[in-house]
């Protein structure tokens, strides 16, 4: 009779399991077999930037040792709010596997518009602001319907908005070519001089603390919901672990961020938006949509997903990004200026996009790299400025960092498609 | 196959400019059969299927479901009353995983969010429940073989709880075990009691699950046969159009020298 219950196992096969596949193991070694595994089959993540990121640093605190300083956090972390609010549109856009050539343009025209109803006009400063991210809205669903309804190329539509937003931009601010901005409304938000709580020691802290709690959080009650309907969850180590990674970034940008005068308010709102871009992607059927349209539109089309409305609604994003973007920039020199159409800016979103990880081939891509790629760009612009390198080398540095990442997406593109992941 | 059949078509006709794709074409399907549409290259198979998924409304004619006349006049009509098509190029999102193909456009939610924990529960149990055996739920469609992209595909179409699938050349490209796969599944749709329309120009897949087989030749039926008490020659006679021909020759001459 024992010999029975030995048995009865066997009578029970559990689900034929292709000897051919490569298992995951469990725990933390599983964990990085995987990822290496992951890198050699070309879906690289965040690793090219990261280790761009340290030879960045390196090479120019060889070469300046005033560079490995909090005043240059302090620099890059202000300053490439702008632009990276006009690489986030700029994602949503390259996910479609489209291009938004238009957003260096709208931002600067974005800008003049602020400019021309809060001084001007004398229009009240949060009801600019309104207005102004209105235009860019307006402004990239038009490049949208162009694009999704009449079938015009979307590289010829915003190359043409490209040129014609920047004539509306000087046509806007007239002879002077200038305006200077009030210091009040969004536009001291977005300034060098404002800081989360003012600048207090313990901002930067709380930023770090809610960071790594709620990645913890989430992470720990997905691991709990996965669990209990009996689906394969992330391990503890594993969550851990991320956790980890993340409070090492976070506690100590803090620090070094405190060591000069504080977070800049500017970051805050692009971390804030980052997060909720990021969320809209990964867990509305929305973002679902974008991604869909993507990786395959005749699918998304059968699945029955209008794809004229999330074209156009992507590039309306894009627009508003890049309108909110333009305040940001303009904030910067508390002016709206006739060069806030610079094409330089376009060129480094996009760069800044794919440099983070966001292929330009549609259907891959986080909203993150849109952080990375600036972090990455902001500190090769903070080298060359200490440097005293002028605009000239500038432009061809830029310029080369663009060409590098756009080869590593196709690179890693290709050794997708021949380890059989693209 | 007394009850009435779930989808039946009645002189359907379609013209396209100066082609007459379709002419009083009749079909019917019933629930828990397998009707394999036949016919050449040009006969108008996918034209039908495609007037039945309401990709092309019918010009003239009367398409019934369940017993009543329906119009179908664009794909949300069709996929509505439950008819389901799995066209040839699959239409499935590489950079996207097994679980987000499935459920692409009926997204589960919860409180607004997409709810992926129910997905992915949901489409273990509908992968499970047909048999079918992928490497995981959550590794994207572009790492699968052709095979088993074909099978995500079918499951997919099921997920609507369709009463008609339609099944658009499944075998076409597939190796001898991924076909042998497949025509399980499609036998496994028969058994929940789903009517399947089956494109196919292989003789043998046909005959391995067909029920019933209905000949289109130049946009006409050129005979519907019940698989069971058909000879192959009959059918391939159908298809091409000739009841004289080195086919039917062949197998006179060898019933005579049998006798």
């Amino acid at each position: 009779m024992s010999n029975d219950t030995k048995t009865t196992p066997n009578t029970m096969p559990g689900p034929a399991v292709d000897p051919r596949l490569l298992q995951r193991e469990s725990g933390l070694s599983g964990y990085l077999t995987e990822f290496v595994r992951k890198v050699r089959g070309g879906d690289l993540g965040s690793l090219p930037v990261i280790i761009g990121l340290i030879v960045i640093w390196l090479v120019f605190s060889l070469n300046d040792d005033k560079y490995f300083a909090a005043s240059t956090a302090e620099f890059i972390a202000y300053y490439m709010v702008g632009i990276g609010l006009l690489a986030v549109g700029l994602v949503f856009v390259l996910l479609l596997g489209e291009i938004d050539l238009s957003v260096g343009a709208v931002s600067g025209l974005a800008a003049a518009v602020y400019a021309v109803l809060s001084v001007n006009d004398h229009v009240d400063p949060w009801l600019a602001v309104l207005l102004t991210l209105l235009t860019g809205t307006a402004i990239g669903a038009l490049h949208g319907f162009v694009f999704a309804k009449i079938g015009v190329p979307a590289f010829i539509v915003t190359l043409a908005g490209f040129l014609a937003w920047q004539g509306v931009m000087l046509w806007l601010l007239g002879n002077s070519g200038t305006i200077n901005l009030d210091d009040k409304g969004l536009n001291h938000f977005l300034s060098g001089n404002s800081y989360f709580l003012g600048g207090d020691i313990s901002g930067a802290y709380i930023l770090a603390v809610l960071a790594v709690a709620s990645l913890l959080f989430g992470g720990f009650s997905e691991q709990r919901r996965r669990r209990s309907a009996g689906v394969p969850f992330k391990p503890t180590s594993e969550l851990v672990l991320r956790a980890a990674l993340l409070a090492i970034g976070a506690f100590g940008a803090a620090y070094v961020l405190n060591q000069a005068s504080g977070v800049p308010n500017a970051l805050v709102l692009f971390l804030a938006l980052l997060i909720i871009c990021d969320f809209v992607l990964r867990r509305t059927s929305y973002g679902r949509k974008i991604f869909a349209v993507g990786g395959n539109i005749e699918a998304s089309r059968r699945a029955g997903i209008s794809v004229p409305a999330i074209r156009i609604s992507v590039y309306a994003i894009s627009g508003t990004f890049a309108a909110l973007g333009g305040l940001a920039i303009a904030a910067t020199t508390n002016a709206a200026g006739q060069a806030g159409g610079d094409p330089n800016n376009l060129m480094m979103a996009i760069a800044a996009a794919v440099i983070g990880g966001t292929s330009l081939f549609g259907g891959r891509g986080r909203v993150w790299s849109a952080l990375l790629g600036m972090l990455v760009i902001e500190s090769i612009n903070a080298g060359l400025y200490m440097l005293g390198l002028t605009l000239d080398i500038q432009y061809m540095i830029t310029g080369g960092v663009l060409l590098a990442a756009v080869v590593v997406d196709s690179l890693s593109r290709r050794t997708q498609k021949s380890s059989g992941r693209a | 196959m007394t009850s009435a059949p779930v989808l039946a078509l009645r002189g359907v006709s379609k013209r396209f400019g100066a082609v007459q794709a379709l002419t009083d074409v009749e079909l019917e399907v019933h629930a828990g059969e397998v009707v394999a549409l036949v016919g050449d290259n040009g006969a108008g198979k996918s034209t039908l299927v495609k007037t039945i998924a309401g990709v092309h409304p019918i010009d003239d004619g009367q398409i019934e479901w369940e017993g009543r006349p329906v119009h179908i006049n664009r794909p949300q009509d069709a996929q509505h009353l439950g008819v389901a098509t799995v066209y040839q190029d699959l239409a499935l999102c590489d950079n996207l995983d097994v679980v987000n193909n499935l459920f692409l456009g009926r997204e589960l939610k919860r409180r607004g969010t997409l709810d992926e924990v129910a997905m992915e529960q949901k489409a273990r149990e509908l992968l499970d429940t047909l048999s079918i055996r992928i490497p995981s739920v959550r590794i994207p469609i572009a790492s699968l073989s052709g095979g088993q992209r074909q099978v995500v595909a079918i499951a997919r179409s099921l997920i609507g709880e369709p009463k008609i699938v339609i099944l658009d050349e499944p075998t076409a490209a597939l190796g001898v075990e991924q076909t042998a796969q497949v025509l399980d599944l499609v036998e496994r749709l028969r058994e929940r009691g789903l009517g399947v329309i089956l494109i196919s120009h292989n003789m043998a897949d046909v005959r391995a699950v067909a029920d019933t087989v209905a000949v289109l030749r130049l946009g006409k039926n050129n005979g519907t046969f019940p698989v069971q008490q058909t000879t192959q020659e009959t059918i391939i006679a159908a298809i091409t159009g000739a009841t004289e021909n080195a086919v039917t020759r062949r197998a006179a001459r060898t019933a005579e020298a049998a006798k």
